[in-house]
């Protein structure tokens, strides 16, 4: 267990090493120098020389590479080169409406995804079965873009229960925050409860046929029971794994939604910072994701071992 | 039973949008470049069957110049994938436990733990957004897909006797993979081949709808569906046409793939989807 642990650890390291060096390495192929962007055409080179060296653009590739990674270890992202405040502020403040909605998005996905899945699965091949299949192939087709708009279109636009976006921040009460957040979560969630719901079917309609499910049902449990106790636990592997990518995913998804829904998140973050061309900032906030990303599916990797023992031997 | 509607829907499907993208290069209904501002936000009728947008185009000219666009990105993109893909599966297969197959295995994980849409928006945003860099960046993330499959799949076949046969008659390992193991493999990368064609039209719908897949006055669906939004309330039916064109054409390749997998597969038939 301990050397299986380790050996992921290892892998982790290995991964968040190469993936800050392709981000970073991205980032420096980006055509146009930061100083003489905020300065302006009429800069002087002194002036833009000045800030060049004040932002610690004259020194080496690497040496900056090493500045970002050393500093970010720390929770130093460096200073936004736009707005001049620092990142790790401007990420937290952000965060707060990325994280929740993520993850909002992901335990909406589950709920549905479970019950759907389960019940498709103990009625295989019937019309239920059919049916609840059928919505989730169109689940899986539908843009979660476009999704969104349409919710905008019938629940924020004819109906009035929801604004039709932005956001009035947690301080104006918790229920105003997440009623801000319904929308977004609900068409983030939808198509990825779908994919889940489909995985969560297959999965158990394998382990339905096992032999340890017919010896449960032999020593007398109900089907219901047997599905419980045997086949849901069974059926967890290929379920986790998919959980575990659809946070990165929702993650990164919320990126697009965030625009449909004109949320202050960390996806607005990133574009913003595309088009002023602060660098540094879409460095760090991608850095973080896929930091995030990576710890998501080593934590995925040892729920496993936890769910089945039998995974550890093989380390 | 079940099969074969999977498929002829999802043929039909898929069938109906190549060959609106088809006949697109021949005839459209009107030219998309001429605006007719008289003629704006008109909804569907008999001289444009679905409506006109902001500037007074034919959104059914612009849907089918669209389905061009999301084509050729999605399948330009899953072949960079299976291109690279493939021949990288078979090598690591047939070195299996080298340091090439060690090589191509992490980089494989690596590929896989980006959040694929994310590191898209990064290449677009650096190298400028174009249709040309969606699909080199919905391309990248396809290789790992297309270079483990062919991987795990190959060093099954690799352990069969007729590749034993194959050695003794002198052949080498490339001669083998190319000549033994691909055809093998066929059937298994078309149907995967369908569902990555399927998850590259989303991407490049999504890349496009952020502004950073092909470029106006190109029209993809995507793009439409972003200049729709600010007019929902007022013109629901712009963000409609494009919206729908998406969702069948994703299905259709899905229901294909489905279909696809229960014809090459029998022992799948049944249960599972």
């Amino acid at each position: 267990m301990a050397r299986y642990i380790l050996t992921r650890l290892l892998s982790l390291l290995i991964s968040l090493t190469v993936a800050s060096a392709v981000i970073f390495a991205l980032i420096e192929i980006i055509p146009g120098d930061p100083a003489a962007f905020m300065l302006g055409i009429n800069a002087q080179d002194d002036t833009i020389a000045a800030l060049r060296a004040e932002l610690g653009l004259d020194t080496s590739p690497l040496e900056r590479y090493f500045g970002w990674v050393s500093g970010m270890v720390t929770g130093d992202f460096g200073t936004s080169y736009t707005y001049r405040t620092p990142i790790s502020e401007m990420i937290a403040e952000r965060l707060w409406i990325s994280l929740p909605l993520a993850l909002i998005a992901l335990a909406l996905s589950t709920l549905i995804a479970f019950p759907v899945g389960i019940l498709a699965a103990s009625k295989r091949g019937s019309l239920t079965d059919t049916i609840v299949m059928g919505f989730t192939q169109l689940g899986v087709a539908i843009p979660n873009f476009w999704f969104a708009m349409l919710m905008v279109l019938v629940f924020a636009i004819n109906l009035r229960w929801f604004s039709a976006g932005g956001f009035p921040g947690w301080d104006e009460g918790l229920f105003t925050g997440l009623k801000a957040l319904t929308l977004p979560a609900i068409s983030l969630a939808l198509p990825q409860a779908s994919i889940l719901a489909r995985v969560m079917r297959s999965a158990l309609v394998d382990t339905l046929d096992e032999d340890f499910m017919r010896t449960a049902r032999a020593k007398g449990l109900n089907r219901r029971q047997a599905i419980q106790r045997h086949a849901l636990r069974n059926a967890m592997i290929p379920v986790l794994t998919i959980i575990g990518l659809q946070f990165s995913f929702l993650l990164a998804g919320a990126i697009i939604i965030e625009n449909v829904f004109f949320l202050p998140g960390l996806g607005r973050l990133v574009f913003q910072a595309i088009s002023q061309r602060d660098l540094i900032v879409v460095e760090s906030v991608v850095m973080l994701l896929v930091f995030a990303v990576i710890v998501v599916n080593f934590a995925v990797d040892i729920a496993y071992v936890l769910v089945d023992p039998r995974l550890r031997r093989q380390g | 039973m079940k099969t074969n509607r999977n498929l002829v829907v999802g043929a039909a499907l898929t069938g109906f949008f190549t060959i609106a993208a088809l006949i697109s290069f021949l005839w459209v209904p009107y030219d998309i470049e001429a605006l007719n501002i008289a003629d704006r936000m008109k909804t569907p009728s008999f001289s444009h069957l679905l409506g006109t947008d902001h500037f007074g185009r034919d959104i059914l000219s612009m849907v089918m110049i669209g389905a061009r666009t999301s084509i050729a990105v999605a399948l330009v993109a899953v072949g960079i994938g299976m291109g690279l893909g493939v021949p990288l599966g078979l090598a690591a297969a047939a070195r299996k436990g080298s340091l090439l197959d060690e090589l191509i295995g992490r980089g494989n994980d690596l590929v896989f733990a980006f959040p694929s849409l994310l590191i898209a928006i990064l290449i677009t945003a650096t190298f400028g957004p174009s249709a040309l860099n969606a699909i080199i960046a919905i391309g990248i993330f396809n290789v790992p897909v297309f270079a483990r499959l062919t991987r795990g799949s190959a060093l099954s076949i690799w352990k069969r006797d007729f590749i034993l046969a194959a050695r003794v008659s002198g052949k080498n390992s490339a001669q083998i993979s190319v000549e033994h193991i691909l055809p093998n493999l066929s059937s298994l990368l078309i149907v995967q081949g369908t569902i990555q064609f399927s998850l590259a039209i989303l991407a490049e719908a999504a890349l496009s709808y952020v502004g950073l897949g092909a470029q106006p006055p190109t029209p993809s669906w995507g793009r439409m569906l972003a200049d729709s939004q600010t007019m929902i309330s007022l013109a629901p039916h712009l963000a409609l046409a494009p919206g729908l064109a998406i969702v069948f054409t994703v299905l259709g390749l899905n229901l294909l793939g489905d279909g696809f997998r229960d014809v090459f597969d029998p022992r799948l038939r049944r249960g599972r989807t």
